[in-house]
């Protein structure tokens, strides 16, 4: 029988330290973590730093392209790159339920450490609890995250979004929905569709780095950049429009979207970002990204149309020349019936 | 052939809204078509169709989306059904958030521990009957002539199976019946239908004869840019030239008969059943119900719940908007306290309905 996660892994005696030593530690190993000590000290000599936090309850665990233990790493990885702040900790908490496999959660805790090795950022502390069989879905994971601004540059907010304002995106969107979706539904379909599940900060960094001017940038993740996008626009008080030819979607996505009435616009990613910057700035920052893995597919997808409006909107010129505008969804996306 | 791709092709639009344009001009007077299909209601909002129509021809939205049609006595039923204890009860995630009497739904009651799960189709809820034995698992079947031949096939593996723990609770509806309904409508003086695309796949372009034996034009589109424009082209031709028989558009799904075994099918398992529609009433012979041969899956007749004292916000006029009379933006309560988010009436909740299409899109 596979070696299952019991309560007394969660317990704090020698089930729990093996699970530290022989998981944990092997597979995070680096300085701050190995004293194993009650904090992790940082030596950070900034002024300017980024804290971020994320939990992470995916289902299934495992999906084409990753698993919940690299998402948990790439997606708080992201939500400090989006700032502008050059990521370097992490903290990696577990909530396991009794009787996991030991099998799938090292597979699991391996992948976080590649995904953080790649990213070139640290897992210094960490935490686990199991609680009793029905009480949680598998395993949930929770990781926070500390990164440092450079000195002359100001973190990326909405406010900084200009009338004008190309927008830009990098690459295909719904890969990562899609991907969890066609997974839940084995069988289904025969499309192979991959999560982009990854760490967008060297991205980021090279984009800093060409010194192209970026007046923000937001990770489209749940809500899709159709959701994320209307929700830019209140907090920054514009208008924004889009132009449904210029988004990139792969055709397997889209299929795939076709079948369940769902829209790639509002399908969640893990390694897209929406990025804002004055025109003149859009042709570099196009050519920068895709010079990267990650933004090989980058496209602008449309403009700042308006500033100071008191009703902010999303408009998207569709396919075929219509015009509509694009909200929030309001719940759980579901497939249509009819 | 993508299917996709050439259905959207914005040349292809732009040559049917100019030979759309031409007609309307020959024609004249204003025009009212209604769809009868929430994919149909959904892809024109999407599109952004109506807006690129001519100002004479106007798109009102009937009473397909299947949660909308929903009466609020089979919403207070299905909520009586998912709480009692030890059962799942089962149904399509569009109709979690319909509220029931005191804007009660599925939703909230999951939340307080009912076991409320969604599925795709009723062979899947069949499945957990399969792997739950010890449970009672109900189904919820809405929908059309689209949906139920499906749920009459779960009904007979059920059977195949020997199932004594899967339920359905049939909220099935049929479209010609209420389409004749609308034709008596004073208020809303249609000329035209755009016949529901997937409905039409099972029961066939002739079951709509009654609709251009009354003077009315009618053709069965698909969904896309291309198709319902196209539908649009044929309507005003048959308006200008004179009205003789149903078209189709949707030759690559649609047939005059139909999908033969689908229908034999659905008559093997359901019989039609006068039937009460959220807004219209009752409606004869407009719904399905098990046959006696099949009564011992029906969850009406197995835990008879009670009769609802079932309450509408007289405010609502999801009615209205299903019979086309009024638009979503006419509602007193339209995107002010009914919104996706908080919906008053079913015509909010489901994508494919009127209120969200039009709260959505916002035109």
């Amino acid at each position: 029988m596979d070696d299952l996660i019991l309560l007394g892994h969660g317990s704090g005696g020698r089930l729990t330290s093996d699970l530290v030593h022989n998981l944990f530690l092997k597979n995070f190993r680096n300085a701050l973590l190995e004293p194993l000590g009650d904090s992790a000290n940082l030596n950070l000599e900034h002024p300017n730093i980024a804290f971020t936090t994320d939990s992470y309850v995916i289902t299934p665990q495992f999906f084409p392209g990753g698993n919940i233990g690299s998402l948990a790493v790439h997606g708080t990885i992201n939500d400090l790159a989006m700032s502008g702040a050059r990521p370097l900790y992490l903290s990696a908490a577990y909530i396991i339920e009794e009787g996991f496999k030991l099998g799938q959660l090292e597979i699991i805790v391996e992948s976080m450490a590649q995904a953080a090795d790649e990213a070139q950022v640290k897992i210094v502390t960490g935490d686990t609890k199991v609680v009793p069989k029905g009480m949680a879905d598998g395993l949930y994971i929770n990781t926070s995250g500390i990164g440092v601004h450079n000195n002359d540059q100001l973190p990326y907010t909405p406010s900084r979004i200009k009338k004008g304002d190309s927008i830009i995106v990098n690459g295909t969107v719904g890969d990562h929905g899609a991907a969890v979706l066609s997974s839940r539904e084995a069988g289904f379909t025969k499309a192979k569709i991959f999560s982009d599940c990854a760490s967008l900060n060297h991205l980021v960094a090279r984009l800093q780095n060409s010194k192209a001017t970026i007046h923000a940038l937001r990770d489209a993740t749940r809500g899709g950049i159709g959701g994320v996008l209307a929700e830019l626009a209140e907090q920054s008080h514009t208008c924004f429009k889009i132009y449904e030819t210029k988004i990139p979607v792969r055709s397997e996505v889209r299929g795939l979207c076709e079948i369940y009435g769902l829209e790639p616009l509002f399908i969640a990613n893990e390694a897209k970002m929406l990025l804002f910057c004055p025109a003149a700035e859009a042709a570099k920052v196009i050519a920068v990204m895709q010079r990267d893995p990650l933004g090989k597919n980058a496209a602008i997808i449309g403009e700042v149309s308006e500033a100071n409006q008191p009703e902010c909107r999303v408009i998207m010129e569709t396919s075929i020349g219509g015009i509509r505008i694009i909200d929030q969804p309001a719940g759980e996306l579901v497939p249509r019936i009819c | 052939m993508k299917y996709i791709d050439e259905f959207r092709s914005p040349k292809l639009v732009s040559g049917l809204l100019q030979n759309i344009k031409k007609s309307a001009a020959i024609y004249e007077r204003p025009i009212t078509i209604m769809e009868v299909c929430g994919s149909h209601t959904t892809a024109i909002s999407r599109f952004g169709i109506r807006e690129l129509l001519p100002e004479t021809i106007h798109l009102v939205s009937g009473p397909g989306c299947p949660v909308c049609v929903t009466a609020i006595e089979e919403v207070d039923r299905a909520l009586w059904l998912a709480a009692q204890p030890n059962h799942i009860f089962t149904c399509y995630g569009d109709l979690l958030r319909v509220p029931g009497s005191h804007l009660n739904s599925l939703e909230k009651i999951r939340a307080t521990g009912a076991q409320v799960k969604t599925v795709h189709s009723a062979l899947e809820a069949v499945a957990l009957a399969q792997k739950y034995p010890e449970q009672k698992i109900i189904f919820m079947g809405i929908g059309f002539e689209a949906t139920a031949p499906t749920v009459a096939a779960a009904i007979l593996q059920a059977e195949k199976l020997k199932l004594k723990n899967f339920f359905l609770f049939s909220c099935h509806k049929l479209m010609p019946p209420v389409m004749h309904a609308l034709l008596d409508e004073q208020e809303l003086n249609l000329d035209a239908f755009l016949c529901p695309g997937h409905v039409s796949t099972i029961i066939g372009s002739k079951a709509y004869n009654f609709i251009t034996e009354r003077g009315l034009a009618a053709v069965v589109t698909g969904f896309e840019p291309v198709d319902i424009l196209t539908g649009i082209a044929i309507i005003l031709e048959q308006l200008i030239n004179g009205v003789d028989e149903v078209k189709i558009q949707y030759r690559r799904a649609v047939k005059e008969q139909g999908n033969l075994k689908a229908q034999a099918i659905m008559s093997q398992v359901f019989s039609p059943a006068t039937v009460n529609w959220r807004g219209l009433g009752r409606i004869e012979a407009s719904g399905l119900v098990l046959r006696d041969a099949f009564s011992a899956f029906d969850a009406l007749q197995h835990f008879s719940p009670p009769a609802s004292q079932s309450q509408v916000n007289d405010a609502c006029r999801c009615g209205d908007v299903l019979r086309g009379i009024i638009k979503p933006n006419d509602c007193k309560l339209f995107a002010s306290t009914c919104t996706p988010t908080r919906p008053f009436g079913p015509c909010m909740v489901s994508n494919e309905g009127s209120c969200a299409a039009f709260y959505n899109h916002k035109i």
